[in-house]
């Protein structure tokens, strides 16, 4: 059993001309779903195609299980299920063909699992790709990723042009392969409310930064929005670890990145309110404060 | 499968403190005996579509408050004390009453004032047998 991380990067930049991702370290343990989280042109793709090796790195070292990547792209990616939402399939061939042609191809492929899948995503094998609608042809590329049962999945916005319905489906299957506790998922969405429910860690990128990785139940436990009132008159005694402060009159709300029980003592009789927030209110916040910080 | 178990996305509370309880409920109906054994945490995970580290966020805080005990390798297990239905009655009361604390201090009470009122309430149910 190999003790090496699925993914790891150390100090990575991959200059473009107007674009630069820049000192990304980043860990995915065995058995972890990493929700990858950042505005449009944050740099989500390029670091999954570094880690994919489709991209080399101008500095830095990307290692995947352990393999130099994009050196050892070969050996990666028989562990890997990469899937995307630019994937496109063969329009005239049937989902049985592709099924047949991915099975040929990994020796892992699972062909219960995929027939499962099949009833499980309403898919049947005699369709033609172009027959499909585009949440069906995601499902899929999804469902030829999963049958494989790679040691690692890649998925780049998997739930962007889902249904509810589907989404639910495919959410349910993405936390079915953590049974086994030595697979992992990377999954990069515009929707917080997928990566909050199934992520057990969750990395913020933006502007080709890295702002902030740790685990999800950390993220949501110190952050805190608190409604203050303060009499006229008075003034707030300092608090460490503020992100954020608006105020009118009497009124302001702070939030706060490390919130412990020693803030509110610290507050006393002026706190109202405390409000825990949604990932995407963390995000929005954390993504804003980062800006201010790097300007300032 | 564990379907008994859900998580709500309008609850404000966050998801491993819904899991929570609801395992706190099961075993104080007596529905989990004591001794039971609970879903590994992945198959939880999994069977309520949730990340492996809430589940293990609601587990871990389950066995400091004793309600069950985790054997390494073995699986968790609800603990074998005795009245543990009593004791989450009685946690339940402790937080209906720091309720109660809070709503008169807002009202300016006095403990002793709230502390009457307690009585006349405890004299009323009385009345009501």
């Amino acid at each position: 059993m190999s003790t090496f991380n699925p993914i790891e990067f150390r100090g990575v930049r991959k200059a473009f001309r107007f674009f630069t991702l820049d000192d990304l370290s980043l860990d995915l343990e065995p058995g972890q779903i990493m929700g990858f989280v950042g505005p449009n042109g944050a740099g989500k793709s390029t670091t999954i195609r570094l880690a994919l090796g489709l991209l080399t790195p101008d500095a830095g070292e990307v290692r995947l299980f352990g393999h130099r990547m994009p050196e050892a792209q070969a050996v990666a990616k028989r562990d890997i299920g990469y899937v995307s939402d630019e994937m496109r399939l063969f329009q005239n061939a049937t989902v049985g063909w592709h099924l047949r042609f991915v099975a040929s191809i990994y020796p892992g492929w699972d062909e219960d699992y995929a027939r499962t899948l099949l009833k499980r995503f309403n898919l049947r094998t005699e369709q033609t790709v172009k027959g499909l609608s585009s949440g069906e042809q995601m499902k899929a590329v999804l469902l030829l990723a999963l049958a494989r049962r790679p040691k690692l999945l890649v998925l780049d916005e998997p739930t962007a042009n889902f249904d509810p319905v589907a989404r639910h489906e495919v959410l349910g299957e993405f936390t079915d392969v953590l049974r086994d506790e030595s697979r992992s998922i990377l999954f990069s969405s515009h929707n917080t409310v997928d990566v909050e429910r199934i992520s057990d860690r969750i990395a913020f990128i933006d502007r080709g930064r890295l702002i902030d990785s740790r685990d999800k139940e950390d993220f949501l436990e110190r952050w805190r929005r608190i409604e203050l009132q303060v009499p006229a008159g008075a003034t707030l005694p300092e608090i460490p670890h503020v992100v954020g402060r608006e105020s009118d009159g009497q009124f302001a709300t702070l939030t706060i990145n490390q919130f412990t029980k020693d803030t509110l003592a610290r507050l006393g009789g002026a706190v109202r309110r405390v409000h825990r927030m949604s990932l995407e209110e963390i995000f929005v916040a954390n993504v804003m404060h980062h800006r201010e910080t790097r300007s300032s | 499968m564990y379907s008994g178990i859900h998580i709500s996305q309008t609850d404000e509370r966050p998801m491993y403190l819904q899991i929570m309880e609801q395992i706190r409920q099961r075993i104080a109906a007596g529905d989990w005996a004591a001794g039971k054994e609970l879903p590994s945490i992945r198959a939880l995970a999994a069977g309520l579509s949730v990340s492996v580290i809430t589940v293990k966020r609601a587990y871990l805080d389950l066995e400091s408050e004793g309600v069950i005990v985790t054997r390494h390798g073995k699986g968790s297990f609800v603990a074998e004390v005795n009245g543990l239905a009593g004791e989450l009655q009685e946690a339940k009361l402790d937080e209906h009453l720091e309720a109660a604390a809070v709503i008169a201090r807002g009202l300016g009470l006095t403990d002793e004032e709230l502390a009457a009122r307690l009585r006349r309430a405890a004299r009323d149910l009385e009345k009501k047998k």
